[in-house]
């Protein structure tokens, strides 16, 4: 992160950082973040593999909690049925703000393998929440989740925290008229 | 044999109420998305109800629209912890249907993939059992060993998790040069750790407090419900298809079927059912010893691949000892390439279906337990 590096700044005999309260507030939320521990279906075998010893999730700063209100973001790992999603969306709607969400699988961005046929299969997750990022593979290698933990972390650091409304508001601004354009 | 840990009470003396608990679809203890709807009496069990369909995939349907081969990816996705052995009775089924002839590396290769899975399903298994328990460095160690023999499947058939890779008539591709002294490589490291295990895990005293005497499930029951692999054999009873119905180059080889006698408690507790998977993996190592001996390194995987995959009318039963069990393939043919109707006997199906009976009486905590040994995968249940 470069943090300590600045700390050796020579203000008033170094320890003191200048920045933004939000670049703080998100450099600690990228860096502990929570999920919930939560396994759906084939996909899951692999998440399993990845928090053991070989690959070692808990190196991003990130702890397994099995209960909604303590988790940061959620892995939806495997195939949605429609009997589950009703849950999903429970889990998602009872976990505290900010959350994310990974989606892990075809299954769980598309439909996968069960999208033609899959009479009870959701098709992408998305349909009931929204997603952060995207990991494809049917089942993706763990260095995929890892590279898309990695990119969950870029956007929390990126995040707007204060005067949200209005830079969303310039934001749109600047869509419409590249759009109009 | 010390005395059993079931607690024995009459219903009508006690006035309490009775009270209804959810567990799942997302308890991290049911290995996946199983809810139970459990009625407790104090801290004691007195009903279990499983719900189920939480992961259903509608497999028959696809079976309906798929050509034969194309069915092979959704038969891996049914058991995905044991892939190898899902796919072999259903090409199996079809080899016979149609007459073929499999070269004898084909089937060397394919004894030896399925005796390696069956390994790696055994350590999930245990290491999953085990973090029900509380206990979290056997899973580090036990995943550390799977990463071994999931980079053998992966040089073979490129995938790591599901692999389609038995074809109708052969395999997808042939092994790599230094295959056999890997897997000899794999089957030490395996022998070394389960030494381990057995000092960190099974043997512990806190462990056998646990497990011994709990969930008892008695040799007629078991036959009763149709429970097949490793939760019928720790009941004492030695059914084995690899010796009962030998398929493939089983008769070749000498191994032993392990079978549950109540080391530390009763015989058919968790602590046997637990204890068969582990020595099981021994006679998996024992069995690819043999087979690397004599299995030939010449001759080409893919020669006897049928152009066509065209089988005749007709329908056949297929069964092969899955690691949980027997899984069977009843398969009809209408004479064009796509099957008329597959139906799958889930192994983990029917042996879930023992669960009600057995957990009955025991601690809710206990309950965690009884349904870890019996070792379920959800999309084997729901398909
Ligand atoms: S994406 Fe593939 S591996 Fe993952 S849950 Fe779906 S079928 Fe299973």
């Amino acid at each position: 992160m470069g943090l300590l590096n600045k700390l050796d700044d020579p203000y008033y005999g170094g320890g003191i950082i200048l920045g933004k309260v939000e670049d703080i507030l998100n450099w600690g939320r990228s860096k502990s973040d929570w999920y919930l521990q939560f396994g759906l279906a084939c996909c899951a075998i692999e998440f399993m593999a990845m928090n053991a010893s070989h690959f070692d999730f808990m190196r991003f700063g990130c702890i397994p909690r099995t209960s909604p209100r303590q988790a940061d973001f959620i892995i939806i790992s495997g195939t949605v049925t429609f009997k589950m999603a009703e849950r999903i969306k429970k889990l998602y709607e009872q976990m505290a703000e900010p959350k994310y969400v990974i989606s892990m699988g075809s299954c769980s961005n598309s439909g996968g393998p069960y999208w033609e046929h899959g009479y009870h299969v959701l098709k992408g997750v998305d349909r009931i929440i929204p997603v952060d990022v995207y990991v494809p593979g049917c089942p993706p290698r763990p260095e995929a989740l890892e590279e898309g933990m990695i990119r969950l972390q870029e956007k929390i650091n990126q995040q707007a925290i204060f005067n949200k409304r209005k830079r969303i508001a310039e934001e749109d601004k600047q869509k419409e008229l590249i759009i109009n354009n | 044999m010390s005395e059993t840990k079931r607690i024995e009470f009459e219903y009508s003396q006690i006035d309490s109420e009775r009270m209804r608990l959810n567990v799942g679809p997302q308890h991290p203890s049911t290995h996946g998305v199983l809810r139970l709807e459990v009625e407790l009496d104090g801290e004691i069990v007195t009903e279990v109800v499983p719900h189920i369909g939480y992961l259903h995939r509608c497999f028959e349907k696809h079976c309906e629209k798929m050509t034969y081969p194309q069915v092979i990816p959704y038969i891996d996705r049914m058991d995905y912890i044991s892939a190898m052995n899902n796919e072999w009775p259903y090409v199996m089924g079809i080899e016979k249907l149609m007459g073929i002839e499999i070269p004898e590396k084909v089937e060397y290769i394919r004894l030896i993939f399925a005796e390696l899975n069956r390994i790696a399903n055994h350590q999930i298994a245990i290491a999953t059992f085990g973090l029900d328990a509380g206990a979290f460095t056997p899973f580090l160690y036990l995943f550390r060993d799977r990463e071994f023999i999931l980079s053998i499947f992966e040089k073979a058939s490129g995938g790591r998790l599901l692999y389609n890779y038995f074809w109708v008539g052969g395999l997808a591709a042939d092994v790599h040069k230094e295959f056999k002294q890997d897997v000899l490589a794999i089957v030490k490291q395996v022998r070394e750790t389960n030494k381990e295990i057995a000092d960190l895990l099974l043997y512990n005293k806190i462990f056998i407090e646990r497990v011994a005497n709990v969930g008892i499930l008695p040799a007629d029951v078991a036959i009763n419900y149709g429970c097949s692999g490793p939760v019928v054999r720790g009941s004492g009873l030695a059914f084995d298809l690899r010796k009962d119905a030998p398929y493939s180059f089983y008769d070749r080889f000498d191994f032993d079927v392990i079978t549950g006698h109540g080391e530390v408690g009763t015989v058919g507790d968790c602590f046997d059912r637990n204890i068969v998977r582990f020595h099981e993996m021994e006679q998996s190592c024992r069995i690819i010893e043999q087979a690397i001996e004599q299995m030939p390194m010449e001759g080409d995987v893919r020669e006897k691949l049928p152009k066509k995959i065209r089988p005749p009318k007709g329908e056949i039963y297929t069964k092969a000892e899955n690691p949980k069990g027997e899984l069977g393939f009843y398969i009809v043919s209408n004479g064009t390439d796509k099957p008329e109707r597959i139906k799958s006997r889930g192994t983990s199906f029917v042996n879930l279906s023992v669960l009600p009976e057995i957990s009955k009486g025991y601690l809710f905590a206990d309950l965690i337990m009884i349904l870890g040994s019996i070792d379920i995968v959800l999309g084997e249940v729901d398909r």
